[in-house]
């Protein structure tokens, strides 16, 4: 019996988890002690998980004994274990930071002890889509995670929450129908919907019904991973639901989206037609979702706008369908998971210590708390790209397998890219110029928490108190792990881009996937891949 | 592969009722255009199936072309469950809209909406003389009790200048 054969675990642990915490509702300390020791066990096993993709290769794990193609299968490989390590550590962060937020708040009998059953489940949701290896059991993955996302969304249900729910529940009931759809058309056309088989059997369909397929396919994961024309409900309804559920939403689901994406483009259809709309559709979003950004003045909107701009560059690298590409674009997904999650975690607490995420009423915040300046700083200058950071690091690779693509589009594509880094620069910093070096006196409707300065002397020695319920010590410590976290990624850059490179070459060979699932001695015809290879 | 002509009518009535409902603003219209599409979507998986045939239990004497594909009746059944656990959230929801706001419109979003109005002219960043906002300004300096211009007092900031004042987070005194 080998590690990988516990891949299941990995979905059923969370799975339990809720179930437990649901149980324990009356008991939120217990809660809170099963929820978080959970899903530490879950990314310990997540870890194992990615050293045997490491060491053995990919590995598949049939469920209940169905044999593939037509039970379920579930298939770890070096890309999907990798997703896994980084969306559990992501959010067992995140947890932690909930946790913090609602002991700090007192919120022990409010209906919000539904948040962490309902959030489990959601990791639940993400690693079954990040570990399935068939189609429809891709959509369980997805809809597990939207219902979870629903509630979350709309947690407490005040007049915002619900407006944006809307938007989102409505969005995303689309998109899983056009998922569906696409899924029954699949299914007419090859009779399976096991995703190793469908690489072999979607071949041999001809051209139109094979385009149309691929398109149906890419536009119900557009919606998800929000690229372009389709990203307009993302900075709609992200930026009203708390922050720690913005926080993970912006890293984990999108992601999905993008994950799924990848694996359409590489596994499904390697080498079609479709590369050079996706190089168009990349650009757009990278220029349109940044202009987006600079107009904005609540900092919850502009990180939404900031994530739908940085998704470009993740499809930009998969577009080129070369293996410095989609190196790069799978090491950009694991460094942006990170650094975008904990911008959203950091602006949770500018909001409570400022009063307000909006940067016309914030001010002064180095001078009132230098600790949340840097925690501000660090994953904002990394999020621009600034060297050595390992935004600068995913977006050189980037840059660097356009230009050896060298094909006009990509060149337009660098040229993007560069332009869009630059526009997140002054993004941030003009956040970083209003809310924490003007002074407070000078915002243009400056809340009055900042004006009063720092708590210490403003109202005596009871003050301090009010500082540690401000910025609880759990809140601060998690994003503090969190930025850690994309530092780590920066220092250990190299063996993690080895571990990109490795699994780009796999995905784009097909052949450990597709024989993994269906057998060692399946025939796996070559694919033509466009150029850069 | 043969198909049943009355099924794909039916689908493709229920998807034109449902895409035509859920570009409506009314809540309650756009949940009943989603439950159209949930089924119009059953009905085209159930499609895929081909011909009914037999139910799916084996038999040794049954060819195996005689029985009906099982799998898109496995697949539908998850549909119908997950459309059904979407729909009575969306009631949920709906009924929220309708306690909150009284009224069973999409709402706008509004700071979206003061965004899109905000003039391209911005006060700071556009005005001809710029408004200082650092904490050290720069336009006049006051250092010793006399005013400076900021060339000067720029000038007077190079380390080691000695009539540097330092300010209360340390340096000399």
């Amino acid at each position: 019996m080998n590690i990988a054969s516990l891949a299941p675990l990995a979905v059923v642990l969370p799975i339990l988890g809720a179930a437990l915490t649901f149980l324990l509702i009356r008991h939120s300390r217990a809660q809170r002690a099963v929820s978080i020791g959970l899903l530490s066990l879950t990314l310990a096993l997540e870890c194992l998980l990615l050293a045997s993709a490491w060491n053995s290769g990919t590995a598949a794990v049939t469920i209940g004994g169905w044999l593939p193609p037509w039970g379920i299968v579930m298939v770890v490989d070096q890309f999907s274990s990798l997703m896994l390590v980084v969306s559990s550590a992501v959010s067992l962060a995140v947890l932690v930071y909930a946790t913090g937020q609602g002991m700090a708040d007192g919120d022990e009998d409010a209906p919000v002890s539904i948040f962490h059953p309902t959030y489990l489940i959601l990791v639940a949701g993400v690693s079954n889509a990040f570990l399935s290896g068939d189609l429809f059991n891709l959509y369980v993955g997805f809809e597990i995670l939207l219902t979870a996302s629903y509630v979350l969304m709309t947690l407490g249900g005040t007049g915002p929450r619900i407006r944006a729910g809307v938007t989102y529940v409505v969005v995303s009931v689309v998109s899983s129908v056009l998922f569906l759809i696409a899924i029954a058309m699949v299914y007419g056309a090859t009779g399976t919907v096991n995703m190793a088989d469908l690489a072999l059997k979607l071949g041999d369909l001809d051209q139109g019904t094979r385009t149309l397929l691929h398109v149906m396919l890419l536009v119900a994961f557009g919606i998800k991973a929000a690229v372009f024309p389709l990203s307009f409900w993302l900075p709609d309804s992200y930026p009203t639901a708390p922050a720690p559920v913005t926080a993970v939403f912006a890293g984990l689901l999108t992601k999905v989206g993008v994950y799924a994406m990848v694996r359409t483009e590489t596994l499904l259809f390697p080498g079609d037609t479709l590369n050079t709309p996706l190089m168009v559709v990349a650009l757009l979003t990278m220029v349109v979702g940044i202009l987006g950004a600079l107009a904005q003045s609540d900092i919850k909107r502009l990180l939404s706008f900031t994530l739908v701009s940085h998704i470009g560059y993740m499809v930009f690298g998969l577009a080129m369908s070369s293996v410095a590409g989609l190196a790069a674009a799978v090491f950009y997904v694991a460094h942006h998971i990170t650094i975008q999650t904990s911008l959203f975690l950091v602006t949770g607490l500018i909001e409570r210590r400022g009063g307000s995420s909006s940067v016309d009423r914030l001010g002064g915040l180095a001078k009132l708390s230098p600790l949340l300046a840097m925690l501000f700083f660090i994953p904002g200058m990394n999020l621009a790209g600034i060297p050595p950071f390992s935004g600068f690091l995913g977006k050189v690779g980037l840059l660097q397998a356009g230009i050896e693509l060298g094909t006009p589009l990509a060149y337009a594509l660098v040229i993007g890219g560069v332009l869009t880094s630059l526009l997140t620069l002054l993004a941030i910093a003009r956040v970083w110029n209003r809310a924490f070096w003007r002074k407070p006196e000078d915002a243009e409707h400056p809340d009055p928490v900042l004006l009063a300065g720092p708590s210490g002397r403003a109202a005596g020695p009871g003050a301090k108190l009010n500082t540690v319920t401000l910025l609880p010590r759990t809140m601060v410590g998690s994003t503090l792990g969190l930025v850690v976290l994309g530092v780590a990624l920066t220092v250990f850059a190299g063996p993690l881009f080895g571990l990109s490179d490795q699994a780009a070459r796999d995905m784009l060979d097909r052949a450990p996937y597709i024989q993994s699932v269906l057998g060692s001695n399946t025939a796996v015809p070559a694919t033509v891949t466009g150029g850069g290879r | 592969m043969s198909v049943n002509l009355t099924l794909l009518i039916v689908m493709g009535a229920l998807y034109a009722c449902g895409i035509y409902l859920i570009l409506e603003r009314s809540l309650t219209r756009v949940l009943l255009g989603l439950m159209l599409l949930a089924n119009a979507t059953n009905l085209l998986i159930l499609s895929t199936g081909g011909y009914a045939g037999l139910a799916p239990f084996f038999t040794k004497d049954t060819p195996a072309g005689d029985y009906n594909d099982p799998l898109p009746q496995a697949l539908i059944l998850t549909s119908i469950v997950i459309s059904f656990a979407v729909t009575a959230f969306m009631l949920g929801i709906i009924y929220r809209t309708w306690v909150l706001a009284r009224q069973d419109d999409i709402q706008d979003d509004v700071e979206d909406l003061r965004v899109a109005e905000t003039p391209s002219f911005d006060a700071e960043d556009d005005a001809e003389i710029p408004a200082e906002t650092s904490e050290f300004p720069l336009a006049t300096v006051t250092a010793g009790g006399r005013e400076m211009p900021a060339e000067q007092a720029a000038a007077e900031e190079q380390p080691g200048s000695p009539t540097i004042e330092s300010g209360p987070e340390g340096g000399k005194k």
